[in-house]
C-alpha cells in the first residue's frame, strides 16, 4: 500500500509552520489529497474556535472540538439553519444552498415539514424494507468479478445507494442512474474539467431533474396514497402545495441524504477494514459486532458529510470567541469525530469500539438525520452479505488508492480499485 | 432501597438502583439496561432515550422543557406520556417509578 493511504492522520504534520490565522481547512485541495487531518489537530489544540479571514467561500468560523459543536448544534435559535442565510453547507455561490428545503428551515417550520417524510424511515417502515435491501445487496454481490480488480465505487456503494434512493421515491427503475448524477451534480463545485463548468450549467441541469420529478409528483397526486417519499408530499397539506423552489429542494436534500453519505460509508468501511488487519480479522472471527458496534465505527471513521454549517443570527460567545451575528459557522463533524476529549484512541478504527454510537456524523439536535437508521441497516447488510460469500480477513482486498472527492462537504471517494480473492 | 423499574417492549421487567440526581437515561446505560441508546450522552439531544411513563409517576415529573419538546417531534411513535429519560432527574419521590421502553430507539 502506498504511503498515503498507509500513513495514519497525524503522524506527519506539514501544518505545523503555517501562521494559525492562515490556515483555511476548506480549500478542496486539501480533501482530494485527504491532508487535511494535521490542520485539524492543530486547531483543536490551538484554536478550537477559528476564524478564517479568506477562503473560496468566504469568510467563516471553523468549530472543531465535539463539545463545541454540540453547543451548536442544540441551540438553532442561535444558530440558524435558513437557506435565506445561505442554508447549511459552506457554499456561497452555490444555488442549491439557498433553495428552501426543510433541513434548511429552523423550528417550529422545519419540525412540521419533517414529520412528513419520517414515517419512511420509521421502525416498522425498515422492518418491510430489510429483506428487499438484503435480497438486491446479495444479488448485486453475486455479480461481481472474482480474481480481477474492479472499482468498488462503481459496482457495490453506487449500485447499492441507488437502488435505495429509487425505491424511496418510486422512481422508475430503468432510469434510477439519473439519481446520483443529480445528488453529484447539486454538491460538485463547478469549474474546468467538472461534472459542469458554471453554476448555470448546474442549474439547467436540475431544472431536468425538477421537470422529471415533477411529472412523477403528478401522477401521485392523480393516484391513491402510497408509502414513496413522492406520494406522501403530494398527499400531505403540509407539504402538498411547495413553490417550485421548495420542491427541487427537498428533491435535493432527499437525493444527496440518501446517496452520497451511504455510499462513502460504504466505500469508507472497506477502506478502514484494509488499513487495520487486526480489526478485519475480529470481525471475520466475531460477525457479531458488524451490528452492535463497527457500522458505527464506520460511519464516525468516515464522516461522509465533513461539515455542516449554520449561521449566527445574534452575538453569541463560543470558547471564547466572539461570533458575530450574520458570521457562517462551520461545524467539522469530521474534526469533532477525531476530538480526543470527547472520543477515546479517535484516530483509531476499532472494529468493536464501546460507545461507538456516541458520533457526530448524524449531527444532532432537531436536524439530526431522519436517515440514519435506514443508513445504519443498509451498511449492516452489505456486511453480513460481504462476509458470508467472502468470510477470510483481507479476501476483500484493496488495490490501490482510492481518489477523492475535491469537496469540504462531501467527504468521499470517486472510485476505489478493489479485488477478491478466491 | 430506592428503585427504577425498567420494562421493555416485551413486558419484561428490570430493577435498578435510583441515585439521587442521576438521570434515567444513566441509570438505565450504567446498569446495562437494553432499550436505552443514549447517542448524545444526555445533552437532550437525539431522542435516542425515548421513554414512556404511566400514572402515578408521569404528572410527578417536572414539565416537558422546550429542548425536549422539540426532540420529542423526532421520535418515530411519540405518545402522551413520551419523555427523554436524560431529562428526567431521580430523587425520593420517584422511588419505584415504571418506564416502559420502545422496540427500537431511532
Amino acid at each position: 500500500m502506498n504511503a498515503v493511504m498507509a500513513a495514519s492522520p497525524q503522524t506527519h504534520d506539514p501544518a505545523h509552520d503555517v501562521p494559525l490565522d492562515q490556515i483555511d481547512v476548506s480549500n478542496p485541495e486539501l480533501w482530494a489529497s485527504d491532508s487535511f487531518w494535521p490542520y485539524f489537530a492543530r486547531l483543536r489544540r490551538e484554536d478550537p474556535v477559528h476564524y478564517c479571514a479568506k477562503s473560496l467561500f468566504g469568510p467563516y468560523w471553523s468549530v472543531t472540538k465535539y463539545k463545541d459543536i454540540m453547543e451548536v448544534e442544540t441551540h438553532p435559535e442561535i444558530f440558524s439553519s435558513e437557506f435565506r442565510y445561505g442554508g447549511i453547507t459552506i457554499f456561497e455561490t452555490n444555488k442549491v444552498a439557498f433553495l428552501p428545503m426543510f433541513i434548511a428551515m429552523d423550528p417550529p417550520i422545519h419540525d412540521e415539514k419533517r414529520k412528513v417524510v419520517q414515517p419512511i424511515v420509521a421502525p416498522d417502515n425498515l422492518m418491510r424494507m430489510e429483506a428487499l435491501i438484503r435480497s438486491r445487496t446479495a444479488a448485486a454481490l453475486d455479480q461481481l468479478p472474482v480474481g480481477e480488480t474492479f472499482d468498488w465505487v462503481q459496482r457495490v456503494s453506487i449500485n447499492l445507494t441507488t437502488q435505495m434512493l429509487a425505491t424511496l421515491f418510486d422512481f422508475p427503475f430503468e432510469d434510477r442512474d439519473k439519481l446520483p448524477f443529480w445528488s453529484d451534480l447539486a454538491t460538485t463545485i463547478p469549474g474546468p474539467g467538472g461534472i459542469v463548468e458554471t453554476e448555470e450549467e448546474r442549474m439547467r441541469l436540475l431544472g431536468e431533474c425538477a421537470q422529471y420529478f415533477g411529472r412523477l409528483w403528478v401522477e401521485r397526486i392523480q393516484a391513491p396514497p402510497k408509502t414513496d417519499l413522492l406520494s406522501m408530499m403530494a398527499h400531505d397539506p403540509r407539504t402538498r402545495s411547495m413553490t417550485p423552489e421548495e420542491f427541487l429542494g427537498n428533491l435535493m436534500l432527499l437525493i444527496v441524504g440518501g446517496n452520497d453519505t451511504t455510499r462513502n460509508s460504504m466505500t469508507g468501511g472497506l477502506i478502514a477494514l484494509h488499513q487495520n488487519p487486526a480489526e478485519y480479522a475480529k470481525l471475520c472471527a466475531n460477525p457479531a459486532i458488524i451490528g452492535s458496534s463497527m457500522i458505527s465505527e464506520i460511519i464516525r471513521w468516515q464522516t461522509p458529510l465533513a461539515h455542516m454549517r449554520r449561521t449566527a443570527v445574534v452575538d453569541a460567545e463560543l470558547g471564547g470567541k466572539t461570533i458575530k451575528a450574520g458570521d457562517k459557522v462551520i461545524m467539522w463533524y469530521v474534526s469533532g469525530n477525531r476530538d480526543p476529549e470527547s472520543i477515546d484512541q479517535p484516530d483509531r478504527f476499532i472494529a468493536d469500539r464501546a460507545r461507538a454510537r456516541q458520533h457526530l456524523s448524524f449531527g444532532f439536535g432537531v436536524h439530526r438525520c431522519v436517515g440514519n437508521r435506514l443508513a445504519e441497516l443498509q451498511l449492516k447488510i452489505l456486511w453480513e452479505e460481504l462476509l458470508q460469500r467472502w468470510p477470510r480477513p483481507g479476501q476483500i482486498e484493496v488495490m490501490g488508492e482510492p481518489r477523492r472527492v475535491a469537496s469540504p462537504f462531501v467527504k468521499g471517494y470517486e472510485s476505489l480499485p478493489v479485488r477478491i480473492h478466491r | 432501597m430506592s428503585k427504577i423499574i425498567f420494562i421493555d417492549h416485551s413486558g419484561t421487567r428490570r430493577e435498578v438502583p435510583g441515585v439521587d440526581g442521576e438521570s434515567l437515561m444513566e441509570a438505565a446505560v450504567g446498569n446495562g439496561v437494553p432499550g436505552i441508546d443514549a447517542d448524545c450522552g444526555g445533552s437532550c439531544a437525539c431522542a435516542t432515550c425515548h421513554v414512556t411513563i404511566l400514572e402515578p409517576w408521569l404528572s410527578k415529573l417536572t414539565p416537558v422543557g422546550k429542548d425536549e419538546r422539540a426532540m420529542l417531534e423526532a421520535v418515530s411513535d411519540p405518545e402522551p406520556s413520551s419523555r427523554l429519560a436524560c431529562q428526567i432527574r431521580y430523587s425520593a419521590a420517584l422511588d419505584g417509578i415504571e418506564v416502559r421502553t420502545p422496540v427500537s430507539q431511532h
